[in-house]
């Protein structure tokens, strides 16, 4: 433990109204899973100190079919998504998503909304929710807000959330057409992806891409190109003007502009 | 290797283990220091207060192995640095301490977690099961027994949340195959590589005794 603060308050409210009290009241970083939270403050990268623990709020659970979305409680988590016949049935890519986060001893903390607001543009669910052009409930004390997952982030690790707000479930609208994803990471279980992409094939082909931009990347224009009768290497040209992959400790600009390439092909030929 | 947190085979009921070793040894410590300083008085140095009343500790009561604990605990401590520092329950292993091993995998309420990235705090009133809740040396679990057999580990260090994985595992859903369990075991980490004996462990206490490409 390297965090050098030793004055850590920590509130355990029981329900959605006082959690978002609390919030109004004075900034608190909210906690779930805490599965990424814990290597910050370990890392000492994470200055907060001041924590709400939202893991009782039972109104952040749960996992609905209503009208034509899917909705998911934000505190849901990926062992509950990925064992949901609803998911699985309507939005089985996330399904595979969520199987491929972690281990199971962090599957079963996590959760989707922790992916969401931790903002990483690594997150492995994220490519999904950009794809089904997802919308986010934000509620504080006074107000409730509907924001599309697409207009979410502002920056690298930067979101449009306010801090008396908290994301309380997330919904995908139902979609047709053959679903894909692929992870790619340096072995199957247990890393930080160098790449994901998720993909709808329909007659307006959706895209996304993660860990090739600051933030999780809808490609619009690879789409529009698909759309448009482009041959594939075309499009592969146009994806490579859309992202904006950095060499790093996990991958080099060089091996993600490739793959990134590579994975659209496979999409285009499944 | 010899596990250093594990007692002392010998049965004499003051058995010498490492670890009472150190803690003594450090009082010891303390104490000599304390009394090679003329201006502290003996009556002051010698009583080491059981649990001082550290400031900014917190009181919680965790629920561990079906025993309640009432301790104090820095608000930031880990569930694995409760467990193992505060409780002296050492059979819960620190490995890479940011949830990537494995070696600190407990229970909550019957599911598998990552101690080392659980806040001891976010833990009152679960039902938190260690190693050493599932099986004793004179009554092991079948998951334990079954490690023993097939040799499930060379040094011993990710040995405890292997087999919190492995009993965990009997309860979720996973396929008959190898590598189904292997897939299920992915967030344990054993670096002397005894993996085709683990998976072998798992596979009889399954009934599923068939050994595969290994």
């Amino acid at each position: 433990m390297k965090s050098a603060l030793s004055q850590l308050s920590f509130a355990r409210p029981r329900t959605l109204e006082e959690a978002l009290t609390l919030l109004r009241d004075e900034p608190l970083v909210p906690i779930a899973g805490a599965t990424d939270l814990y290597v910050g403050l370990n890392f000492g990268t994470l200055k907060a100190q001041r924590f709400l623990d939202i893991t009782r709020l039972e109104e952040l659970r749960g996992i609905s079919v209503t009208g034509d979305r899917l909705v998911i409680g934000a505190g849901t988590t990926y062992t509950t998504i990925m064992h949901s016949a609803s998911v699985r049935a309507h939005w089985p890519i996330l399904a595979d998503a969520a199987s491929q986060v972690g281990g199971v001893q962090i599957q079963n903390r996590g959760t989707l909304g922790g992916n969401v607001a931790n903002a990483s543009p690594a997150g492995d669910t994220l490519p999904v929710l950009a794809v089904a052009d997802a919308i986010l409930q934000l509620r504080s004390a006074q107000s409730q807000r509907a924001v599309p997952f697409n207009s979410f982030y502002t920056g690298y690790r930067q979101t449009v959330l306010r801090p008396d707000e908290l994301i309380v479930s997330i919904e995908l609208p139902m979609v047709e057409g053959k679903q894909w994803f692929r992870k790619v990471g340096t072995r199957a279980a247990q890393a930080i992806s160098k790449l994901v992409m998720a993909a709808v094939r329909t007659e307006a082909p959706r895209i996304a891409l993660g860990s090739v931009a600051p933030t999780p990347l809808r490609l619009r224009r690879t789409e529009a190109a698909l759309a448009g009768g482009s041959s594939i290497e075309d499009a592969i040209g146009v994806l490579q003007t859309e992202i904006t992959p950095i060499d790093d400790l996990r991958s080099s600009e060089a091996y993600r502009r490739a793959v990134a390439g590579n994975l659209l092909r496979r999409f285009w030929a499944s | 290797m010899h596990d250093p947190d594990a007692p002392d085979s010998d049965e004499s009921p003051h058995r010498l283990t490492r670890r009472g070793f150190l803690t003594q040894a450090g009082m010891a410590g303390v104490a000599s220091v304390a009394a090679a300083m003329p201006l502290v008085g003996a009556a002051e140095a010698a009583p080491v207060p059981e649990a001082p009343d550290i400031p900014g500790t917190v009181p919680v009561a965790l629920r561990i192995n079906g025993t309640t604990h009432r301790i104090r605990i820095d608000p930031r401590a880990t569930l694995l640095d409760t467990l193992r520092e505060t409780v002296h329950l050492t059979g819960t292993k620190k490995g890479c301490d940011h949830g990537q091993c494995g070696a600190c995998t407990v229970h909550v309420n019957g599911q598998r977690v990552n101690s080392c990235l659980r806040l001891a705090l976010m833990h009152e009133g679960d039902d938190i099961t260690t190693i050493e809740g599932i099986g004793v040396p004179e009554a092991l679990h079948p998951m334990q027994a079954a490690f023993v057999a097939h040799d499930g580990y060379q040094c011993g260090y990710c040995t405890s949340g292997q087999i919190m994985s492995a009993v965990a595992l009997l309860k979720e859903p996973c396929g008959p195959s190898d590598a189904d369990v292997k897939e299920l075991m992915s967030g344990n980490i054993c670096r002397c590589g005894a993996y085709p004996n683990i998976v072998a462990a798992i596979q009889q206490v399954r009934g599923n005794t068939r050994v595969s490409e290994g």
